[in-house]
């Protein structure tokens, strides 16, 4: 688990940005990414890898891994680390490799 | 259709190099434009640091809230910002006008655009170096580049058990955030082997003089009050199954394993290298810090006309030194679009130039000192080396073996290097075990051959990409 | 670069005289020596170094009929057979190596995007089958409606596509693997790193001259792709390849939705993607991407199949083509330098079931069979005539 240090606490409670994780509702901060949204959920893994489907969460917060790849509303390998939140947003962990939309 | 801008020097990348760099080159007269992957400057040594939650100065430090101090001079130059921009090819501009420099493609929100730039200037950073234990693909273990990262934009830390490994000078810089954020550390354990100052002690003169002995020490005595540090660990792997749970290590002959929730990793970094490598710029090894870095002059000036470099993506030197580095780029492109006159520049960079100077002593001491251990560069066994693909050392091992001896042919056969980070944490692993299986050096050895997209994007983001007759019937053969 | 002096290079593990060196490892070379050590005792395959040329890195992986051979039957009946061969040599690589190539054949679609691209595939199918001395297959002409049941999502934009029951799809990358290691198993010399710098013929063997000494063959085969062209002169051979660019866009893994193949777009086995193709004439610049040729390759592959639309390109390939005049291969025994012969081609993955196992057993026996005649670089000089 992530906790926030008291300041960014007290800002994430002024301006609450509410998403949607696997179904549930999260209450983050305007500014953070999604990654950080979901370590501070306690959220760690968030995918089982195309390849072998194991879990795998985010290694470098700073776009170059490639492994906090989520479902960002509807739309597969999204990196975490790389979008901002923003009210309403639906992310959804991804099982092995993404699907091809119809 | 898409949309198409021009300016003089585009300079991609919001770190100190890129915004000191942008900041010079407008102050200059330059119409410059800044590309950068985040949704604010600073890249990744200064992130978020016009937007960090934690305000308490004490926290994060000085050297730090050092780089607030680029962002205004920046923002006022009259220089052009596109944040949350990813560049994905540069190719030069083909037969009508070749003086008019590059055509860049990029993304923003995906959409593709292009833009037309007379010089180049690639502020592109460093990455964290990979660091191939058994394990350490399990969720909950991640770079201390990234602890700091959630700290600095998220004000978070960690509030489980946390344990730090590794090497070189950031593990003590979050460490010591971490203290002064009240989180907690459960141990710090060191992976250069005993005797490793030894090897660096030719170079403690430099050290010596530098400012960041007194520095250093202050941070290193508040760490070791503070945390249990355990020295020259071997064998570290990381256990867990669906997530991590403890690591297990070598110290002082005897094995030992320590529960815990969270493992930071980190030793050293080294030049993002997939942009400079795709354009064509020349690189070259460097023996000291065990990685590929672009050949450049005094200047930043590469090997490809046109385009110049600076900062931790033209060779590891430090946040200051970007700076300064930055500001020397900037000079020459000035210089290069007819601004400044030889002289003018010279008399602009000497002040550059004496910073930089005063900014890089003292780094072949810590460079020496937190040279990562070779059992951390070659991996063994089941050890996955390409995470994007899950390939494993001895996989790889085993390929050499079989008489393949160069990376893109070790990428042929493994798929290694195939995945979406493009070879960014395998790269340097696979040379060292091609170099190790086949007693070379990694310097013969070679490096994977990158092109574009530097950054995946969508098919149809480059879909969008402007066609030509000439393309259409490359494609489109209709047969007789 | 890779300073030649200081690399290691694996020792060979015959000494002596080969019974015979194949100049060139990719999947031209690779096969042939394979099937050459099917037949001979000692086989050696010489290779060049980790940045080479490498035509066999840009490979689609086509099993591909559909096609070939206007203007030369003779292909067409030659690629046929490989095809039908093909899952002998498919069965034999996972026996011997446990790797699987993945072959699939199913059949395959030439896509048209336009009634022009339509009549005139029409009437090149027609002209192609009705050539005297020509394979016969099924080719069938689908229309929209048809091609929908064969790939759902097919895009509006799309008229139709012709089809036929013996094309087919592998894994490149696997096959250049499982040959590797049926080398290892079988005991092939295969010596990276060892450009053939020149060819003498001393009595009756062939010393290849290499920057790690000499290396002896009884029979030389020539299957280094463009290099075929400077090394041809030592063997009395004219070789005349030109090296033509092709760019290949690949996309991320996704679940496997593509069954029947395109000759413009598959998916691999693993779910990766691969559009093509392109062709150019740009010389030996295999480095450079050309953003306008992505740009068409990926409106197309939109316009193919629109669910692609968000699925992410992860690299492009520039690779060299291997060019005769006319497009067609070259296999040919020297007049002056018998035990001396050349096999290039720019469909390696296709025509490797051939070269092991037809062409490789003629060679082992000496002589290629006359109806290989019309592969031999004799033609360009009848052309001339």
């Amino acid at each position: 688990m992530f906790k926030r240090l008291d300041p960014a606490a007290r800002l994430a409670q002024a301006e609450p940005v509410r998403i949607t994780v696997n179904g549930d509702t999260v209450a983050c901060r305007a500014g953070d990414s999604v990654a950080a949204a979901l370590f501070a959920s306690g959220i760690d893994a968030c995918r089982d890898t195309a390849v072998n489907e194991v879990p795998r969460g985010p290694y470098c917060m700073m776009g170059v891994c490639y492994d906090c790849l989520v479902t960002i509303d509807g739309q597969p390998n999204r990196q975490a680390c790389m979008t901002p939140v923003r009210e309403g947003m639906n992310i959804e962990r991804q099982l092995g490799a993404r699907k091809v939309q119809a | 259709m898409m949309d198409t801008t021009k300016c003089e020097l585009l300079v991609i990348g919001a770190g100190p190099a890129g915004l000191a760099a942008a900041a010079a080159a407008a102050q200059a007269g330059l119409d410059v434009m800044l590309l950068d992957e985040q949704a604010a400057p600073g890249g990744q040594i200064y992130r978020a640091v016009t937007t960090t939650p934690v305000t308490d100065r004490r926290v994060l430090g000085d050297d730090y809230w050092h780089g607030a101090t680029l962002v205004q001079p920046f923002l006022q130059s009259g220089a052009r910002y596109q944040p949350q921009a990813t560049v994905w090819a540069v190719s030069r501009m083909t037969a009508a006008a070749p003086d008019d420099g590059f055509e860049v493609a990029y993304s923003v929100a995906g959409e593709a655009r292009m833009l037309v730039a007379r010089h180049l200037l690639l502020a592109t950073g460093a990455q964290e170096r990979p660091f191939p234990i058994p394990g350490w693909t399990l969720p909950g273990v991640m770079t201390a580049g990234a602890a700091q990262i959630l700290l600095k934009s998220g004000g978070l830390v960690s509030s489980g058990r946390t344990v730090l490994a590794g090497c070189g000078p950031l593990l003590y810089l979050l460490a010591w955030q971490y203290l002064n954020a009240g989180a907690r550390i459960d141990a710090l354990l060191e992976t250069a082997p005993a005797g490793q100052w030894l090897r660096a002690l030719p170079h403690a003169p430099g050290f010596l003089a530098s400012g960041y002995l007194g520095k250093g020490l202050k941070l290193l005595r508040k760490v070791r009050a503070a945390v249990p540090v355990t020295r020259a660990v071997a064998d570290l792997r990381a256990l867990g199954g669906e997530r991590l749970e403890g690591v297990r290590y070598t110290a002082g002959g005897k094995a030992r394993e320590l529960p815990t929730d969270y493992l930071l990793l980190h030793q050293g970094v080294v030049p993002n290298v997939n942009l400079a490598r795709a354009i064509g710029v020349e690189h070259a090894w460097n023996d000291a810090l065990d990685c590929w870095e672009p050949v450049t002059d005094a200047w930043g000036g590469t090997s490809v006309a046109g385009v110049g470099m600076a900062g931790d993506g033209a060779g590891i030197a430090g946040a200051l030194a970007a700076e300064h580095r930055g500001r020397l780029a900037a000079l020459q492109a000035a210089h290069l679009l007819g601004r400044l006159s030889a002289g003018q520049r010279d008399r602009a960079a000497a002040g550059p130039r004496a910073a930089l100077a005063r900014a890089v002593r003292g780094r072949a001491f810590f460079d020496a000192l937190y040279r990562a251990p070779r059992a951390y560069l070659r991996p063994v066994g089941d050890t996955i080396v390409c995470r994007c693909e899950e390939v494993t050392a001895d996989q790889v091992r085993q390929t050499v073996k079989l008489g393949c001896t160069g990376p893109n042919q070790m990428k042929s056969f493994l798929r290694c290097g195939m995945g979406p980070c493009q070879g960014r944490f395998c790269g340097l692993t696979v040379s060292e075990l091609i170099a190790e299986e086949q007693g070379m050096h990694p310097k013969d050895v070679g490096y994977y051959r990158l092109r574009f997209p530097t950054k995946p994007l969508t098919l149809g983001e480059l879909a969008a990409l402007p066609q030509t007759d000439a393309s259409r019937q490359a494609v489109v053969r209709l047969k007789k | 670069m890779a300073n030649e002096q200081a690399v290691r290079v694996p020792a060979p593990r015959h000494r002596g005289v080969y019974d015979a060196v194949v100049v060139g490892g990719g999947l031209v070379g690779a096969a042939v020596a394979y099937g050459l050590r099917r037949e001979l005792e000692h086989v050696a395959v010489l290779d060049e170094g980790d940045v080479a040329y490498r035509a066999s890195r840009g490979n689609f992986g086509l099993v591909w009929v559909q096609s070939k051979g206007m203007g030369l039957p003779r292909y067409g009946v030659w690629t046929m057979a490989s095809a039908g061969l093909w899952p002998r040599l498919a069965a034999e690589l996972l026996d011997k190596t446990g790797v699987d190539v993945r072959l699939e054949q199913r059949g395959g679609l030439h896509v048209l995007l336009s009634d022009e691209e339509q009549e005139a595939r029409v009437r090149f199918m027609t002209g192609l089958l009705a050539q005297p001395g020509m394979s016969s297959y099924e080719w069938k002409l689908l229309d929209r409606h048809q091609l929908a049941d064969l790939v759902p999502g097919i895009g509006p934009d799309v008229r139709g596509a012709t089809w036929t029951p013996v094309d087919g799809i592998a894994n490149p990358l696997k096959l250049l693997r499982a040959l590797h290691m049926a080398f290892a198993r079988d005991g092939v010399d295969y010596l990276p790193r060892r450009a053939a710098q020149a060819i003498q013929r001393v009595d009756d063997t062939f010393e290849i001259a290499t920057a790690q000494g000499p290396v002896r063959g009884r029979k030389l085969v020539l299957a280094a792709g463009l290099g075929n062209r400077a090394l041809g002169e030592h063997v009395g051979l004219s070789i005349p390849v030109r090296p033509q660019r092709g760019q290949i866009i690949a996309l991320e893994r996704t679940r496997r939705v593509l069954q029947t193949p395109m000759s413009t777009l598959r998916q691999m086995d693993e779910g990766t993607w691969l559009i093509g193709d392109s062709q150019e004439e740009a010389g030996y610049a295999d480095s450079a991407v050309g953003l306008p040729i992505l740009g068409t390759l990926a409106d197309r592959a939109v316009r193919t199949l629109p669910a692609l639309r968000d699925v992410r390109v992860v690299r492009s390939w520039a690779a060299l083509r291997v060019m005769s005049q006319d497009g067609f291969p070259i296999y040919e025994q020297s007049a002056t330098c018998p035990g001396a012969y050349v096999a290039t081609c720019h469909s390696g993955v296709t025509l490797a079931a051939a070269h092991a196992l037809k062409l490789a057993p003629m060679i082992a026996a000496g002589a290629l069979d006359d109806d290989m005649a019309p592969f031999s670089t004799r033609r360009f000089h009848v052309q001339e005539a």
